[in-house]
């Protein structure tokens, strides 16, 4: 019976989005409608609030169901700079009295799922909940936005944020995907927590059944603002926690994509066996894999034996190879490659153990070992995850390296529960697996990772010369200050102190089925999930 | 016989609060937390605050022996409160694996029944004859390949196949349909996993239909029967056989029960949303109450089953009763 | 499974193997129990390839050499390599080592608690038998993956580990069994005369009883032997067993095998392999000494 209610509800709303079509058609001609989208998730939804979770397994399904004040242009989610309105109308403004205030002019029209229509009070409420959070209301994004000082109302369609001072990082914190539009009333009504267990957003598809542990439907919302959008019936978000599963789940046609990403030598097994019936998209992927040296613990302190790791790794060799059967492949330095904040190549070789001459660095990484007073045969504990993609494949990559200048690494794999304990909070470890991955790409937050006092810094040391780089960056205005202050930050943190070990970057493969169409591959797998764009060439 | 049963069901106390207490510390025993992994988990920035917070609304703050009690308490009124992790109520959590779970371990015996009486029953009467050599090697790999093993090969197979012969490669569903919606497309998904699994189920039946036939057969009243001249067909079909199932009939309860938390990596390899998965999830993911929940419960169910075949074997044999 | 444990101890082992020379000896065995000299075999070319690791195999199983990655099977590799250029065929060949060390310490650490454990308990009976029993009741319910899910959580992965995670549940398994023949010894009269003698405990225990559980403790051995190779094997596959660089079956089966298992089969097919083998060959082997200790299905 259910089914068959559902069943009338989806022609229903295919009625409505072919009528609307009439007047859209013009800009989207080759635009197939109708249809329901499959993709497999390799994680698992703890709760729907966008503004507590901050997995893509969170994401992938529910950000579908919501709208943001302004997203990636999903036309071009290479670029890390290119915002657009979704809520708000018109260009994302720039911000007026010295950077200190930006006003957004809301659309009218909108309305949520439940038929409220959406004003710019539900935005200012959405706003003071993630950045002023009653107490004992979780916010996990609540640090991005310490620049902001208030947001208000003036009218029902204008929403006015005031900084406390002027931030080049608060653009794209409000574009981050996580800040899903909640109503007004539903916070007043229904309290803080409704939206862990329940949706009612504006999104593109609204919400129909979600079986734990299997998947989520939703379906096309026939009122939603981007008129002629979405192109979908619907869309399942299936859940297969297996990374071969989901591989075997689209060559099978039982999903058509899968938004994390796939080594290489499974793409091309895919393309091997179905050709061009499926499509290829890469990206450089904004998150690093890196290793993190104790402080707390000898001979780490010294910063030779520090040096001497670094030095011992092949960062181009491995890049060629890993890039095989890994989802890293990008050698870079602090900032995402490709960013104009980032090191060119001529740059990066000058860091240390980054050099081309490998047989060269090694013999340095032994000489200092040696000055340092470290043996040759010493053993060390590396805390690595259980997690294969890419943790355990670059871990035991990591591990031969190491042995080639007479260090040997005892690999301790933890599931990610006790893996994390170990990092954060235990700290015992001489050497761990650490890693940065963030969803809008923001250089100057992102490095923070480096900075001893950083909450998502687990090096246990102090380095007043790089927070003070560090401060100097934060203030820097132009692009080329920025850059400049950027290569001190990057030369204190990797060559003069080798906190971290910067290993490869993520590279992001998408195979799905060619079928599957207006679907753009972002730099992070939290980016331009609304799905409004997609349709299916059936 | 009442004494007895009143005695094994007091016996069953103990052990339901020795698992009780047993999952309760072993769970807090392991490092990290349900909190650490949901906000930090992903390598996005996170806020020492929020994850002390997010610990403090799950009561994850209280005194060990408040969650205890809140523990054991929820267990006998029947309350078993929300899972750590989702937040949704654990019965309903449970209930949706449970169809699937119960299906599985259904069709895996029905397979396993199928396959085993008969090929056990020829195995002992063909005893040490080539025959009997094949069935028994063949139910002995059914022990010792492993089911993922088995389960990757199937998936592999399908699709290379399906696409050699087809055209287009084919694979079992990935998402559960009840029976009574979609039955093809249930035992499209299921049938997969059950046959896998009852393969290696079988092997265990039959190897026991076996031995029990066996010794069946060297019992007096088998010999009065040939004596008499009875037909070898009608000595096994009306005597021996019969009298053979019980412990054939223990051996498949006792599996059946096992089958219904223990298919843990079956599940994995088919992405089967039953119990077996809900429970590695919840420990990887330090859900306590969830695992809490499916311990006691899995630890219920093989202790009940244990007293059933108890009492049967009491009732058997009255020296069990008074030894 | 608590019925095939059954067996009856009346028998004694120097009968089963009288004084004949021993190719004698080894003939007649082979005659009588084809299956399990089969399994005899393959437990024993297991057993020498786990010794002679080293000698066998030119290559090192632990090193990358990522310029052979994902090579087919050949005259220089005849098993292929995996997705860090490592010899496959070596590393199944170290990975016997892993598998028997598991299934052998396992094995023994946990039959021989449980031996001394049930032993025990059904001789000194009463209260103590009755505490022991619930305890053992616990462990036997506790579902063992789990349990050994939570052990590997608490400790960590490894081999010594993993070990722990799986002899745990084996010791009740073992305990039980071993009781239940125990108590049927108890009530013979032999135990009582020994009592009479003024006999301690513990010489009671070890001289009497013990000897006389050994059918059904070696039967046990054999089988846990096999299941701790597979045990280990899914706990490897599930990532939380032994780990990288060290090889092992089930490690060998996780991660990259899976996803390339149709461009390269061989890093996927040979582990399998391996591990049914191995699992086979103990299992005929347990199955013909089943055979041989009990009576009652040995052939008219």
């Amino acid at each position: 019976m259910k089914r068959l209610y559902s069943k009338i509800a989806i022609s229903a709303v295919v009625g409505a989005v072919l009528a609307v079509g009439g007047f859209g058609a013009a800009q989207a001609q080759k635009v197939k409608r109708g249809g329901i989208l499959s993709f497999v998730v390799g994680s698992k939804i703890p709760s729907y609030d966008g503004h507590v979770e901050s997995t893509f397994g969170m994401i992938h399904p529910i950000r579908p169901f919501y709208s943001l004040l302004i997203r990636i242009n999903p036309d071009n989610p290479s670029s890390p700079t290119d915002f657009i309105c979704d809520l708000c109308k018109g260009k994302v403004p720039a911000g007026a009295d010295g950077g200190k205030t930006y006003t957004f002019k809301i659309r009218t029209g909108v309305q949520f799922h439940d038929g409220t229509p959406l004003t710019a009070h539900d935005i200012v409420a959405t706003y003071n909940k993630i950045i002023f959070p009653p107490k004992g209301i979780a916010s996990s994004r609540k640090a991005f936005f310490k620049m902001v000082e208030s947001v208000s109302a003036p009218d029902d369609f204008t929403v006015v944020f005031k900084l406390k001072f002027p931030s080049g990082a608060f653009i794209p914190s409000v574009a981050t995907p996580f800040n899903f539009i909640y109503s007004k009333k539903d916070l007043d009504t229904r309290g803080y927590t409704w939206h862990k267990k329940n949706i009612n957003g504006t999104g593109a598809f609204s919400f129909v059944q979600h079986q734990p542990g299997s998947f989520v439907e939703g379906k096309a919302y026939a009122r939603y603002h981007h008129i002629g959008k979405p192109y979908l019936d619907g869309f399942k978000a299936i859940s297969a926690p297996k990374m071969a599963l989901r591989l075997q789940a689209i060559r099978g046609d039982r999903a058509s994509i899968e938004f994390r990403g796939f080594p290489p030598k499974a793409r091309d097994d895919l393309v091997k066996a179905l050709g061009d019936k499926i499509t290829v998209q890469e990206s450089d992927w904004n998150c690093v894999l890196m290793f993190t040296p104790n402080q707390d613990r000898k001979p780490f302190d010294d910063v030779r034996v520090r040096k001497a790791l670094n030095l011992a790794v092949d960062r181009w060799e491995g890049s060629k190879y890993l890039s095989k059967i890994a989802i890293v492949k990008t050698v870079g330095g602090v900032v995402f490659p490709g960013h104009p904040l980032a090191a060119t190549e001529a740059e990066l070789v000058k860091l240390t153990g980054f050099g081309k001459d490998i047989e060269k660095s090694r013999a340095e990484a032994r000489r200092l070992l040696k000055e340092a007073g470290v043996k040759e045969g010493f053993t060390f504990d590396f805390s690595n995850r259980a997690v294969d993609q890419p943790y355990k494949v670059v871990g035991t990559w990591l591990v031969g390296q190491w042995k080639k200048i007479g260090l040997i690494a005892k690999q301790r794999v933890q599931p990610s529960g006790p893996f994390y304990n170990t990092l954060r909070k235990s700290s015992d470890f001489d050497v761990s697996i650490d890693f940065n991955c963030q969803s809008v790409i923001n250089p100057i937050a992102d490095v923070t990772k480096f900075l001893g006092s950083a909450g998502n810094n687990y090096g246990n040391y102090d380095d007043p010369v790089l927070e003070k780089i560090y401060d100097r960056l934060l203030r820097a205005e132009t692009e080329s200050d920025q850059r400049k202050i950027m290569r001190e930050y990057e030369n204190r943190a990797i060559n003069e102190m080798a906190h971290l070990g910067i290993t490869l970057w993520w590279y992001k493969i998408n195979p799905h089925r060619s079928y599957v169409k207006g679907w753009k591959i972002a730099p992070s797998h939290y980016l331009n999930q609304s799905l409004d764009q997609i349709w299916l060439d059936k | 016989m009442y004494k007895y049963i009143v005695k094994r069901v007091l016996l069953m106390i103990p052990t339901l609060i020795g698992a009780a207490v047993l999952v309760f510390f072993l769970l807090r025993l392991i490092p990290g937390d349900v909190c650490e992994l949901r906000l930090a988990g992903s390598g996005l920035y996170a806020d020492p605050a929020e994850i002390e917070l997010c610990r403090t609304n799950l009561g994850l703050n209280d005194p060990v022996f408040i969650q205890f009690a809140d523990f054991v308490i929820g267990f006998l009124i029947l309350d078993l409160g929300d899972s750590m992790w989702t937040g949704k109520p654990i019965t309903f959590e449970i209930g949706l694996r449970f169809q699937l779970s119960l299906q599985v371990a259904f069709m895996a015996t029905f397979v396993a029944v199928l396959i085993s009486i008969p090929l056990g029953t020829i195995s002992a009467i063909k005893q040490d004859t080539w025959i009997d050599y094949v069935v028994r090697i063949f139910s002995i790999a059914g022990i010792a390949i492993p089911s993922f093993w088995l389960g990757i090969m199937i998936i592999l197979g399908l699709l290379i196949l399906t696409q050699k012969f087809l055209g287009t490669p084919w694979m079992p569903p990935i998402e559960y349909v009840s029976p009574f919606e979609d039955p093809l497309g249930n035992m499209a998904q299921l049938i997969w996993p059950s046959v896998a699994t009852g393969y290696r189920y079988s092997a265990v039946a039959t190897r026991m239909t076996r031995s029990a036939l066996l010794e069946v057969l060297r019992e007096d009243y088998i010999r009065t029967a040939r004596a008499k001249g009875l037909l070898e067909k009608v000595i096994i079909n009306r005597h021996a056989l019969k009298n053979s199932l019980l412990p054939v009939v223990t051996v498949i309860g006792i599996e059946f029960a096992f089958l219904m938390g223990g298919l843990v990596v079956t599940e994995q390899v088919f992405n089967l949303n039953g119990l077996g998965k809900l429970f590695v999830e919840s420990v990887l993911n330090n859900d306590y109450t969830m695992t809490q929940a499916l311990v006691m419960i899995v630890v219920a169910v093989f202790v009940f089953t244990n007293f059933v075949v108890d009492l049967f074997y009491a009732w058997l044999d009255p020296r069990i009763r008074y030894g | 499974m608590a019925v095939a444990s059954e067996v009856q101890a009346d028998v004694k082992l120097d009968e089963l193997f009288p004084a004949k020379p021993w190719h004698a000896v080894a003939i007649d065995l082979i005659r009588r129990y084809p299956l399990g000299a089969a399994g005899a075999v393959i437990v024993v070319v297991m057993i020498l390839m786990a010794i002679f690791a080293d000698v066998l195999s030119p290559y090192d199983p632990e090193e990358n050499a990522f310029e052979f990655m994902l090579t087919p099977p050949g005259l220089q590799f005849w098993m292929g390599t995996d997705q860090f250029g490592r010899d496959i065929l070596t590393r199944l060949v170290y990975g016997a080592r892993t598998a028997l060390f598991v299934g052998f310490s396992c094995a023994f650490i946990g039959a021989f608690t449980g031996l001394v454990l049930g032993v025990a308990s059904a001789y000194f009976g009463g209260r103590f038998d009755l505490i022991f029993q619930r305890v053992m009741d616990v462990f036997m319910a506790f579902p063992l993956i789990i349990m050994a899910l939570a052990v590997v959580s608490i400790f960590g992965t490894g081999t010594q580990n993993v070990i722990i995670a799986i002899t745990i549940p084996f010791i009740p398994r073992c305990a039980r069994v071993v009781r239940s023949s125990a108590l049927a010894i108890r009530e013979i009269p032999y135990v009582d005369a020994a009592r009479a003698c003024g006999f301690s405990d513990a010489r009671i225990i070890l001289r009497h009883m013990v000897p006389n559980v050994m059918a059904p403790f070696l039967i046990m051995i054999s089988a846990f032997v096999g299941q701790a190779i597979l045990l280990e094997a899914s706990l490897s596959y599930l990532g939380l067993g032994v780990q990288e660089p060290t090889p092992a079956w089930g490690l060998m089966l996780q991660g990259g095998a899976e996803e390339y298992a149709e461009s390269a089969p061989w890093v996927a097919i040979w582990p399998g392999i391996a591990i049914s083998l191995a699992v086979f060959g103990f299992n005929l082997f347990g199955d013909a000494l089943r055979d041989a200790l009990d009576p009652k299905l040995r052939a008219q």
